[in-house]
């Protein structure tokens, strides 16, 4: 885990809304894993913003680090006005990683609009380990995502304008239906009411299920206890999303119902 | 220059230390800063058993500042003594322990274990949660209460026993005089002040607790004039707590009458900060031409005539 200030290279909108970010940092690249995320706060001056803000890593290149982001309250708009060249202070890399090493061998990936964001940087890893490679990306319309290290994706749109007609879980739930998977392992990143029917549905065809969450948090390395989920067994009630996650195995958590 | 300070025997190296809940049990930004630099460690608050805390939302930024609603989640004293308490004995800083409990007996319990052991210099009485039902604000907003749990306290060590007041009074200073009477050795002001944040398109607050507690910058203008008033009204040592971001923030809390401070919701942003803050203030004692830090203390220049404060301490 580094703190340190970090000089734009690029922060652009790359499709509506959602800005993708680089900066140059050999210490994360040399020490992330997909999953991870970092806290970041935006440097100018006359931001009133006080907390960091957390954001999974959206992929490694070479010494570059780059986020995905869609612009959602004052923090993440004050992040999409920095231009390259400024300086962005960075704390990370933070979390538990994707369990990307297991036993399977097919890698199903099911995003709900941005959260295609740790995907990117977990595909990477899932090429190396030579796994086939589906990919689940849901969102209210089209949108275009080509640029992104993404392989094999299936669309889905609410309003049926790219793909399946419906939300990203039923797309995945249609699938596998029609086909049947090698040693399928499902990584699930988005709303947490999507993550919540992915959990259902994996449970229900006792497939093995990893989720990627978000939490409302100050500090992001396990001191503010800002960001509880609940877990479905133990002593302990709540897990933090921030030290005992991101990433998490469905069956330990209790999401809302859908 | 000198820089230290005492609260009945126990020395302090400098006198900044870091808030409760900002900087959990010292061992999570072991690698980001080197908490020796510090004056002292304030710890999460603990209780007798495990808290899980409050159901989230716990936290949402609010202009200059952020509400907080854990609810005191904390490991419980056991545990605290077990897993935490060796890190911090291997600590060149003071470690002040805080302790929230839900019953006078509560308290007790918890110090009196407390005082067993090694590696505790001080303790920090949370009597001002706003975020739980039970101990938290109706112990503070209490003054009976409160005086009665220190003066229950008071026998069980000779360690310093240090009261936390809410800001969420009338006049504050009725309480720290309460407590002084019971033999407090210092007070720490301010606890968070009670505060709300609502969602407009669902209706719905946007803490799970409907009400939380404020903490950052936003306060600071309210905590100094706390620690003003209280620094009138009481001859033990105030801990200015609320909103330091900065060394200049901290000497204003010592030149209005703190002897120490202790850096909270910073933390939480740069827990680099409150090591910066130490060094800083050394300069700045330096520069003014000061052979101790402990000079700016109470040093304001204020026209008492004009102060409105006076006419009801």
């Amino acid at each position: 885990m580094v703190q340190q200030l970090v000089r734009l290279e690029s922060n652009q909108e790359i499709a509506q809304g959602m800005f993708l970010m680089r900066f140059d940092s050999r210490r994360i690249a040399t020490s992330a894993q997909p999953g991870q995320f970092l806290n970041i706060r935006a440097t100018q001056r006359w931001s009133p913003l006080l907390l960091r803000r957390p954001f999974s890593i959206s992929r490694v290149v070479g010494s570059s680090i780059e986020l995905l982001y869609n612009i959602v309250g004052k923090g993440t708009k004050a992040l999409s006005a920095q231009i390259p060249g400024e300086e962005i202070d960075v704390l990370g890399p933070l979390g538990i990683p994707f369990r990307y090493d297991g036993l399977f061998e097919t890698a199903v990936l099911v995003a709900g609009g941005l959260g295609i964001a740790p995907f990117p940087f977990l595909t990477d890893f899932l090429e190396k380990k030579k796994a086939t490679i589906i990919t689940f990306v849901g969102s209210r319309s089209l949108f275009k995502i080509d640029m992104l290290h993404l392989r094999n994706v299936q669309y889905a749109t609410d309003d049926g304008s790219n793909g399946f007609r419906g939300n990203v879980v039923e797309s995945l739930a249609e699938y596998l239906q029609e086909h049947t998977l090698t040693a399928p392992k499902i990584f699930g990143c988005g709303p947490t009411k999507m993550l919540s029917s992915l959990s259902r549905l994996a449970q229900a065809k006792e497939l093995s299920c990893e989720l990627s969450l978000e939490g409302d948090m100050a500090c992001g390395i396990g001191i503010c206890q800002g960001c509880p989920v609940e877990r479905s067994n133990g002593t302990k009630k709540y897990a933090l999303v921030c030290t005992d996650g991101p990433t998490f195995d469905c069956r330990e958590i209790k999401l809302p119902s859908p | 220059m000198k820089t230290s300070f005492s609260i009945g025997n126990v020395e302090f190296k400098n006198r900044v230390l870091v808030a409760s809940g900002t900087f959990g049990y010292g061992d999570e930004v072991k690698d980001l800063v080197d908490v020796n630099k510090l004056g002292g460690i304030v710890t999460k608050s603990l209780s007798w058993k495990p808290r899980d805390g409050n159901p989230p939302r716990r936290i949402v930024e609010t202009p200059s500042g952020m509400l907080n609603s854990i609810g005191l989640a904390n490991v419980g004293v056991h545990a605290f003594i077990r897993e935490k308490l060796p890190y911090l004995r291997t600590l060149k800083t003071k470690i002040v322990v805080n302790i929230a409990a839900s019953s006078v007996q509560e308290y007790c319990d918890v110090l009196t274990l407390l005082d067993t052991q090694e590696g505790v210099d001080a303790y920090e009485i949370n009597v001002s949660c706003p975020n739980v039902k039970e101990g938290g604000l109706n112990f503070g907003t209490d003054c009976r209460m409160t005086r009665e749990i220190t003066a229950q306290l008071r026998p069980l060590t000779r360690k310093p026993l240090i009261i936390k007041l809410t800001p969420n009074v009338t006049h504050i200073s009725e309480f720290a005089r309460a407590v002084e009477d019971a033999g407090a050795d210092a007070v720490s002001v301010i606890n968070t002040l009670v505060g709300m944040a609502v969602d407009v398109r669902t209706r719905k607050p946007k803490l799970s607790t409907v009400t939380g507690g404020l903490s950052g910058p936003a306060i600071k203008p309210i905590a100094l004039a706390k620690v003003y008033e209280v620094a009138q009204a009481v001859k033990i040592p105030v801990f200015g707590i609320g909103g330091i971001q900065s060394a200049e923030d901290a000497i204003e809390f010592l030149l209005v009458g703190a002897t120490a401070v202790q850096v909270g919701t910073m933390n939480f942003v740069d827990a680099t900060a409150s090591a910066r803050i130490v060094e800083e203030i050394r300069e700045f004692a330096e520069k003014e031409n000061l052979d101790d830090v402990g000079k700016l203390v109470g040093a304001l220049d204020a026209n008492i005539k004009h102060s409105v404060l006076q006419s009801w301490l």
